[in-house]
């Protein structure tokens, strides 16, 4: 039989899933209104990976995420204060204002944050996993990229020493077919990058990036995996973006019956339906945590737009190099 | 006072943070049995193992990315990449990561590491072997630079890039068997501070890492010709002394600047500006500032063309003679 969540965690996981889907659609509503500048890059129908992942896990253990990081900094337990201001570039933002959308970062929730050179995390969250293991640890590290990501050498050498050194690191590969415009098809050498696992030395397995119940068990048994054996673990997730790449993407690259064909599967729409099957919940408490969730959302935004704070550029270079109180320590 | 080989001071400025501190920890390859690939950690294995010396595969890019990972753990990690030409492979962790960690968490993470690697020609190992890449990171906010030249400073200068919290990167010249008398106590040498490595008062000699000695030979062949040059060791590029450039081009007036790199974008030029941007040392000037550095263009392997690569006493001697002419 398949693994179904209990129904406590059930119903906080379709929350965390429309919290994830409803913030990204209010950036995207501020990009489009142009309350907000530079770019962004939305994740809208990869839920299932988002709230299948952190909350499976210890709420110690660390991830260092990607660019596509918002549903992941959520799922982290951020708040969506903190990352509305830091998209903004507000000085009450995660990181005050530096980062904006491609870096959220919440080190107080070990959340290490992101690169935004895809891949370059990897290596990062790898070594973090070296240091627990070296000071005797039990938490793990994951290092989340992508299809577009995987070829990249870093991950490569990253899953190379991982394993000569039985690191506890978690791959957790997002594939959801396209980095940025160029599909997996043509770009990755293999049907499944969990397959690389074996050149590697490193279990492995595919799951369906969709199915937030398979997700969060595969999760559960990498992570079991890693704390017995104390060897790292490649799953790779297989989901789709529904949303364009970042917010000036035409979506040319796709047809219209393959997203048509995946919004099918929408990772939402799919646990929502085994839910009222299992009559866990009904439409129209769904309806009712939906529209709470909006409002939550336009409240929060509303009031942080009213209070802008910023840093002076000189508050901003001081984070360049430590202070002098910092040195100290 | 001991005498210590540039290998020996760097060894033992290892050895004595290691054995102070258990989270300082060496990264790289061939650094076990081995001893690293210029015998700088030879030794070092068998006192302190494998929990403070971590061998790793040929992965320069995430022996430096997995590394940054460690030190935001709390590690205290001291890289070694084993010819500083390979930077080029490690340039995405250094300068978009190490370089970035603290300000893009608004200051809740830091990147304690120290990136060891050394530079230079005259060791017959041809063109991806012998450069000196240091300006390909000087013109990057948050990282601090050294490249000193004698063991005292080595030692010290070490041991406080340990100590730091940010990420240092620490350029060797490959002249490491120079030794030096040194002191046997317990000592640091701050980051960001230059060292006068000969007093003078007609002209400043301006440099860093091995033209240091190229710099030291010319202006004892000046005191012939009645010179009296002051020799200016940077020791670190970033951040940079301006003031011990100013105080000494006030004090004499003319000055060269000396670096084995190319000319063409080289270090030099922050130096040359650094003197002009200033009214006093710029008013103080009785001759044009001149630079006096590597040709413009790769390393040959045959001996007698490499040798004419870097600066020579010869080269800086002609130089400081024109500006006595002029």
């Amino acid at each position: 039989m398949a693994f179904e969540l209990d129904k406590d965690k059930a119903l906080s996981t379709l929350s965390l899933m429309l919290r994830i889907r409803l913030f990204e659609e209010k950036i995207e509503e501020m990009f489009s209104n142009h309350v907000m500048h530079g770019t962004t890059h939305l994740a809208i129908g990869q839920e299932a990976v988002h709230a299948g992942v952190s909350p499976a896990l210890d709420p110690m253990d660390w991830i260092v995420t990607t660019h596509r990081c918002h549903g992941h900094t959520l799922a982290k337990g951020s708040s969506i204060e903190e990352m509305f201001a830091e998209f903004l570039g507000y000085s009450n933002g995660l990181a005050y204002g530096l980062g904006g959308s491609m870096h959220l970062i919440d080190v107080d929730r070990h959340n290490a944050g992101s690169s935004a050179v895809v891949g370059s995390g990897v290596p990062i969250a790898t070594g973090m996993a070296l240091q627990l293991k070296r000071s005797g640890s039990k938490q793990l590290a994951v290092a989340f990229f992508g299809d577009g990501a995987s070829s990249r050498g870093a991950i490569h050498e990253s899953m190379n020493i991982a394993s000569v050194m039985r690191l506890p690191v978690l791959f957790l590969c997002e594939h959801n077919m396209y980095g940025m415009s160029a599909c997996a098809r043509d770009m990755v050498s293999t049907d499944s990058i969990a397959h690389r696992g074996a050149s590697y030395g490193i279990e492995s397995r595919m799951v369906d990036g969709n199915d937030v119940e398979a997700v969060f068990e595969s999760v559960t048994h990498a992570a079991d995996y890693i704390r017995e054996h104390g060897k790292p673990y490649l799953l790779e997730t297989r989901t789709y973006r529904f949303s364009g790449h970042s917010k000036n993407d035409k979506k040319l690259y796709r047809t219209h019956e393959e997203e048509q064909q995946w919004l099918q599967r929408d990772p939402i729409a799919l646990f929502e339906q085994r839910l009222i099957e299992r009559k866990q919940m009904s439409v129209i408490q769904m309806e009712s945590l939906r529209q709470s969730i909006k409002d939550e959302m336009d409240t929060t935004v509303e009031q942080l737009m009213n209070n802008p704070q910023e840093l002076t550029i000189e508050e901003a270079a001081g984070f360049t190099y430590a202070s002098k109180e910092d040195s100290a320590r | 006072m001991k005498k210590l080989s540039c290998r020996e001071a760097i060894r033992e400025a290892l050895a004595e943070e290691m054995l102070r501190d258990d989270n300082v920890v060496l990264i790289g390859e061939d650094l076990g049995c081995y001893g690293g690939c210029f015998q700088v950690t030879a030794g070092l294995f068998e006192t302190f193992g494998p929990k403070q010396i971590i061998e790793t595969p040929v992965s320069e890019e995430a022996i430096v990315g997995v590394s940054i990972g460690a030190a935001m753990m709390g590690m205290r990690p001291v890289v070694e990449i084993m010819y500083g030409d390979f930077s080029t492979l490690a340039a995405d962790p250094l300068i978009n990561h190490a370089a970035k960690m603290r300000f893009l968490s608004a200051g809740k993470l830091s990147v304690p590491l120290v990136y060891r690697t050394p530079m230079g020609s005259g060791t017959g190992a041809a063109a991806q072997h012998t450069q000196s890449l240091e300006s390909m990171f000087t013109n990057i906010p948050g990282l601090k630079i050294l490249y000193p030249s004698m063991p005292a400073d080595l030692k010290g200068l070490m041991k406080s890039a340990i100590r730091d919290q940010d990420p240092v990167l620490f350029f060797e010249h490959k002249l490491y068997g120079v030794e030096e008398m040194i002191p046997e106590e317990d000592y640091l040498i701050p980051i960001g501070k230059a060292d006068i490595k000969q007093k003078g008062n007609d002209v400043s000699i301006i440099t860093y890492g091995k033209t240091v000695f190229t710099a030291l030979e010319a202006a004892r062949l000046l005191e012939d010709d009645d010179i009296s040059a002051e020799v200016v060791d940077l020791r670190t590029l970033r951040p940079l002394d301006k003031d011990a450039i100013i105080a000494s081009v006030v004090k004499t007036g003319r000055a060269v600047v000396v670096h084995e790199a190319p000319l063409f974008g080289g270090f030099s030029g922050e130096i040359v500006a650094t003197i002009a941007e200033h009214p006093e040392a710029f008013r103080a000037l009785k001759a044009p500032v001149a630079r006096v550095c590597g040709l413009d263009m790769p390393t040959p392997f045959n001996k007698h063309l490499e040798l004419e690569l870097p600066p020579s006493h010869t080269r800086i001697i002609d130089a400081v003679l024109t500006l006595f002419r002029s």
